[in-house]
């Protein structure tokens, strides 16, 4: 009965999308109350999901009864459930965020968040690489459509950079996902895992390409160095309520790395055993060095916060490619935090600079000086990660599961150098937004604060304090997803196994 | 057979990444599009190359072509059409309102008014749907 919740979250939004398109086209306050119904429904399931997973079994969905090997299978495990969690938890923000104001600039905006929500959810809990590649493709349409949103010359422009850079990503995973099938026979990540030791010497090289071109498709998506520089391009140019959605995309990469990585090429993968982390951790630590160089170089708060956004990827790239259990666990924790953060970031961008270029409003920032000035300095200590909030913490995490590996020599220099480099960036900003005198003190225009994105800038602060107080509480459950992570033989086990179950249930 | 296989994947990759490589838009969907026949054509080949084999059990022949790579393709094919259909979409209208087909960044900021513009369009179009 528990496992039938399983497709909720991919079920859930896909129905709404459609219902939304079909029946609400034309009515958009019951596309507002709709949608918004819907996301919070996706996160008491997520909830709900995350509770039935948190006593450490995995749960399996077949969907239409075909058994596992051969069909598609849905796999709930702990890390999957906290994503799902995290991807509710933003969505539901976001979409109130976005009531109002951004919503109306273009059409179809709800059905397309709803549609980029099924392929998010879709793509942390699918078990086949094959359909990894679909909801893949599912939450890169509906973000296209997303990322046009509100229209624009330069918009446009910026799409069609991002369209193509993700069409080609697209186009190097079915390639990887061949070659894999090719080597061995098989794409359910269970059975991948089973079979990936035991491929014969010839087909080998074959293999290696394959799981070598799936890193340049993670790494693209998860804005890893040299394949970040669509990132600031397109993030900066779309609506902040649809940058803030994009935050949890590239969570997606580093999820997928995560799981092929661990499962498919990790220890336990014989002769190709953790294939990918002599690249992960040099590229993670370029990545970060790169996004911080970022944050000093801009202008524009919103390019400052894709910046900062591409150097936590780079700190989190960094934890998986170390790929020891204190290490991931450390990863997802830094993972929570930096997602919140940077939606909250991109939704305060959108306050400061709303009208024409991302500059500064003035009339704005004499009225509400205090009110954004403040959740500038929360939401930057957080990111920079200064103590007490848990950006610190999950930097300490990461530090402290570096320490025992050789690369300790490089991992703390880069990360304590880029910390302070960032508090300077940051500090930096705040001052070029917040200290600046205002030209147009004279005519103050009189707006209404925003309440919806002010109230949800205001969440995301209080999830990142409870990150922060709660951090022993979270640390024990990601200690427990990481441990998870690190002995695939369950996973297999869980998934190949019902098979077995649904024979004997059939009959 | 091989070789005409591979060195067709091959051609076509070729073609498509020259293709992506240049600064106007139209080439680069061409491009695409090269690349994603390549893809779908090594696709095909990945159970293997047989000839003359139903791509199901069959009791009267002897043996059976892998038909997983088959219908991965037609999944392909269905998404990259989709994708064409798009990008196409998009460039058109990218061409008609910035009034080149470049596909470099050399709108400035100053030049336009995405919220304005965003906001009159969305109206239009909502205008145009009723």
């Amino acid at each position: 009965m528990t496992s039938s919740w399983i497709i909720a979250p991919v079920a859930i939004p896909a129905m709404t999308a459609a219902f939304l398109v079909l029946a609400l086209r034309h009515s958009l306050a019951a596309q507002r109350v709709v949608s918004v119904a819907a996301t919070v429904l996706q996160l008491a399931v997520a909830i709900g999901l995350y509770v039935i997973a948190s006593d450490g079994e995995l749960r399996t969905y077949l969907l239409g009864n075909w058994p596992a090997p051969f069909g598609i299978v849905l796999v709930l495990d702990r890390l999957a459930a906290i994503m799902l969690l995290l991807t509710g938890l933003l969505a539901s923000g976001i979409v109130l965020a976005a009531l109002g104001e951004w919503d109306k600039r273009g059409r179809h905006f709800h059905a397309l968040f709803q549609f980029q929500l099924l392929g998010v959810n879709g793509a942390f809990l699918t078990g086949d690489l094959f359909n990894l590649f679909v909801f893949f493709e599912v939450l890169l349409i509906a973000s296209y459509g997303l990322m046009l949103h509100g229209g624009g010359p330069r918009r446009l422009v910026a799409g069609f950079h991002y369209i193509g850079i993700n069409l080609i990503g697209s186009t190097v995973f079915l390639f990887a996902a061949g070659l894999i099938y090719a080597a061995t026979g098989t794409l359910n990540m269970a059975d991948l895992a089973a079979k990936v030791p035991l491929v014969m010497q010839a087909n080998q090289p074959l293999l290696a390409a394959g799981a070598l071109l799936l890193l340049t498709v993670f790494a693209t998506k998860s804005a890893m160095v040299p394949l970040h520089w669509w990132l600031p391009t397109a993030y900066g140019s779309t609506s902040p309520p649809v940058a803030a959605m994009f935050a949890i995309m590239t969570k997606v990469g580093a999820y997928s790395l995560i799981r092929v990585y661990t499962l498919i090429f990790g220890a336990s993968a014989g002769p190709l055993a953790d294939i990918a982390a002599p690249w992960i951790l040099p590229a993670g630590i370029l990545t970060l060095v790169l996004g911080t160089i970022g944050v000093l170089a801009t202008r524009r708060i919103v390019d400052l916060v894709c910046y900062s956004l591409i150097a936590s990827m780079g700190t989190l790239l960094i934890a998986i490619g170390l790929a020891t259990e204190a290490a991931l666990a450390a990863a997802m924790y830094y993972a929570l935090q930096s997602t919140v953060a940077g939606a909250a970031l991109f939704l305060l961008a959108g306050l400061l600079a709303p009208e024409k270029d991302s500059r500064v409003s003035f009339a704005w920032q004499t009225q509400y000086a205090t009110l954004f000035a403040g959740f500038y300095f929360l939401l930057a200590i957080a990111t920079v990660g200064l103590p007490p909030l848990a950006g610190f913490i999950g930097k300490l995490l990461i530090l402290d599961a570096g320490r025992a590996a050789s690369a300790a020599a490089t991992v703390w220099p880069a990360i304590l150098i880029t910390s302070l480099l960032l508090t300077i960036g940051f500090a930096r900003g705040g001052i070029r937004i917040f200290w600046k005198p205002s030209p147009s003190l004279e005519e103050p225009a009189q707006r209404a604060v925003p309440a919806g994105p002010v109230a949800v800038i205001a969440g995301m602060i209080v999830v990142i304090a409870g990150l922060s107080l709660f951090a022993g509480a979270v640390m024990d459950d990601l200690t427990a997803m990481a441990e998870q992570l690190r002995s695939p033989e369950r996973y297999i086990a869980a998934v190949l196994r019902a098979h077995v179950t649904l024979n004997l249930t059939g009959e | 057979m091989e070789f005409l296989m591979a060195t067709g994947v091959g051609a076509l990759t070729a073609v498509g990444l020259y293709l992506i490589l240049l600064r106007r838009t139209f080439p680069v969907v061409v491009g695409l599009s090269f690349l994603s026949y390549a893809v779908n054509v090594f696709l095909f080949t990945m159970g293997r190359l047989t000839i003359d084999k139903p791509p199901i059990i069959d009791a009267t022949q002897q043996g059976y072509t892998d038909p997983l790579p088959q219908a991965l393709v037609l999944t392909a094919i269905v998404i990259t059409f989709g994708m064409t259909a798009l990008i196409v979409v998009l460039s058109l209208r990218a061409f008609l309102e910035t009034g080149n087909d470049d596909v470099t960044l050399d709108v400035t900021p100053e030049d336009e008014a995405p919220g304005e513009n965003g906001a009159e369009n969305g109206a239009k179009d909502r205008e145009a749907s009723r």
